[in-house]
């Protein structure tokens, strides 16, 4: 009788051991911290040491327009930012996916991969380097003529997302690389043989079938670049603001957790609304997306 | 965090048993760059047998990650004397000095003493003056000209002035409108609507700022290719440029320089004290001092320390401040509370277009 319940038992238990470290790691260093900023966005200071429980935070965040200002900026570029680097990031994937042959397509996909050898700070600094005023962009820029003085090109909003896009490149061609590679030449050449058009054959056939990996494609850039802190810090202006930006202020240079615990959990909010919003859009289920990332 | 941190700690404890805390040996320090010479740690380590490990930091940084963990993680802390009182109140993260185990006659008197009326809770002193310096502007005198704060919105200069989106540029161009903010810092109220004031007159100057710095190789640079030509600085990194670049001088504006004083303060629940005095007391030898100031480029509270100095250094200063610190201004100790007053203002004017 026992010795179908022991086997059974034991691989319960060998799951249980294997999935442990994961499991602790995720309770102790993400659960728990999740639930003590709940918490902490709940409290409002009222004086040195003395706490009660409150909306407060909440209401700030409502109340006060700058901090709404720079939510719907953040997101909003954030949106802009995805849908850019997925329009760079196709042809990328399309090449490697389907034009490219054997050691072309690995150079391809390594040439994508070699700035991530560097950390995001060095690759930030050398835009930087780049596009200042006294940088080498604006000099040839001023050699070749086309230009009387060196335009300052760095702190502008569209700065900041030449760096999102090229910071975000290889997380949106990974996942397109992956499902193009998947789809069978020969229904491309089925529909060239029945007369369709190159447009027909991308809106009807290829987009549908790398569907999942657009999405998934564009779910990771778009929670990278919403939760990117440096990228926009260096290369933003004087005006350009980023939520992240606010919740690091509010933490470490106001002292005040509670409104920067509050501001946190609006960032998950509103992270988790716009992919639910993605996968309802494309009709995509959450389980099939994630497979392909 | 109340119960998180801990056990995060406890785990990076255990990971880690070759850094562990209490070892007498090694004394662990939060501070500014260039305010721990490697020269002086090398020095410190061949008398004492102490290693000194510092972590590179500022005023809200050095607060905040105190208060994370309760006053723990590190030794010694060099925080401005007017970020002391509010941050004790409010968080408990340092402990008193035990004057008994300083070597108080190697002070500044004057220095020591600005510290006890700003630092002082109930009797007990939580900080000793360490380097002192004062904020001022930076001026290219080929390309502009400036007197005041306020001549840094001067139309002939847009996009090519720099400031901190910081406290005391808020402070600087308060006391150039005419008004005293450190005389407000009681009164809410008139404070709020002085800020609100300041915060107009700096959205109003914007198209002026190039960008706000927040590290000062960002500045030191932008003056240095000439992209900004007059900004708010402190006065060494003046003097740095002014010996690259003569044309580049430190100006003492018409409504005063604002002078800080960082200091030497005790975390509340640091490990190695004994190790901590040691290093203060090792530090403020006028010869040990003198290293310092050389290498920050700021004078030390060190008495006699000044004797030993490079006497360039000694010029610039003597020229920046003709008549002393007549027109210097000490940060008061700050109340709890202002800086979210001033934090409002600040994230106004960064938003604003």
């Amino acid at each position: 009788m026992d010795d179908t319940a022991g086997p059974a038992w034991q691989r319960r238990l060998m799951v249980g051991l294997l999935l442990a470290p994961a499991l602790l790691w995720l309770f102790a260093l993400i659960v728990l911290p999740h639930v003590d900023l709940a918490l902490l966005s709940f409290r409002e200071r009222t004086a040195p040491r003395e706490f009660v429980t409150s909306l407060a935070q909440y209401r700030t965040f409502f109340t006060e327009p700058l901090y709404w200002h720079i939510f719907v900026r953040t997101a909003v570029i954030s949106a802009i930012s995805t849908a850019l680097t997925f329009l760079v990031a196709f042809p990328i994937a399309w090449t490697i996916a389907k034009l490219a042959r054997g050691r072309a397509a690995t150079l391809l996909f390594v040439v994508c991969l070699i700035p991530f050898w560097v950390s995001e700070t060095v690759r930030t600094l050398g835009w930087m380097i780049l596009l200042r005023e006294s940088g080498v962009l604006p000099g040839i820029l001023v050699h070749l003529g086309l230009a009387d003085a060196p335009p300052e090109l760095l702190y502008h909003d569209a700065t900041i997302l030449v760096g999102l896009v090229y910071t975000s490149l290889l997380f949106m061609v990974v996942p397109l690389v992956s499902s193009l590679e998947s789809l069978d030449n020969s229904l491309i050449e089925a529909a060239y043989d029945l007369g369709a058009s190159g447009p027909a054959i991308l809106r009807r056939i290829v987009i549908p079938h790398a569907l999942p990996g657009i999405t998934a494609g564009c779910i990771v850039v778009f929670m990278l670049t919403l939760g990117n802190y440096l990228t926009p810090n260096l290369l933003g202006g004087t005006s350009s603001q980023w939520f992240t930006e606010q919740i690091y202020t509010q933490f470490i240079t106001r002292f005040n957790w509670e409104q920067g615990a509050a501001f946190g959990f609006l960032l998950l909010g509103l992270s988790t609304t716009m992919v639910w919003f993605g996968l309802k859009l494309s009709g995509q289920r959450f389980s099939d997306v994630m497979r392909r990332t | 965090m109340r119960f998180v941190l801990p056990l995060v700690l406890a785990l990076a404890t255990l990971s880690a048993p070759a850094a562990r805390a209490d070892d007498p040996k090694k004394l662990r320090i939060i501070s500014w760059a260039d305010y721990v010479p490697a020269e002086v740690i090398a020095d410190f380590k061949k008398e004492t047998g102490i290693q000194v490990e510092v972590t590179l930091s500022n005023n809200e940084e050095m607060i905040s990650k105190l208060r994370a963990t309760g006053g723990a993680g590190f030794d010694l802390a060099q925080p401005s004397q007017d970020r002391i009182l509010g941050a004790q109140q409010e968080f408990r993260i340092y402990r008193p000095i035990d004057l008994s185990k300083v070597k108080i006659e190697q002070f500044m008197p004057d220095l020591l003493e600005t510290v006890k009326k700003n630092a002082s809770i109930d009797g007990k002193l939580y900080a000793l003056p360490y380097v002192w310096g004062a904020e001022a502007l930076v001026v290219n005198s080929k390309k502009a000209k400036i007197a005041d704060y306020t001549d840094l919105c001067r139309p002939e200069l847009k996009g090519k002035t720099a400031v901190r989106l910081k406290r005391p540029t808020l402070m600087a161009f308060a006391l150039a409108s005419g008004k005293d903010p450190f005389a407000l810092y009681g009164n809410i109220k008139a404070y709020t609507a002085l800020m609100e004031e300041v915060g107009r007159t700096l959205i109003a100057c914007k198209p002026n700022f190039r960008f706000f710095y927040d590290n000062k190789d960002q500045l030191l640079n932008g003056v240095r290719s000439g992209e900004v030509v007059a900004a708010m600085m402190w006065d060494s990194g003046a003097w740095n440029l002014n010996r690259e670049n003569p044309d580049i001088h430190f100006v003492n504006p018409k409504s005063g320089a604002i002078a800080w004083l960082d200091t030497y303060a005790l975390p509340a629940r640091g490990k190695n004290e004994a190790g901590a005095y040691a290093w203060i007391n090792f530090t403020m030898r006028p010869a040990e001092a003198a290293k310092i100031a050389k290498a920050i480029g700021n004078f030390t509270a060190s008495k006699g320390a000044d004797a030993l100095m490079d006497p360039r250094f000694k010029k610039q200063f003597a020229d920046s401040f003709p008549d002393g610190f007549k027109n210097v201004k000490w940060y008061p100790a700050i109340p709890p509370g202002l800086e979210e007053i001033e934090g409002r203002v600040l994230d106004r004017i960064k938003a604003a277009n």
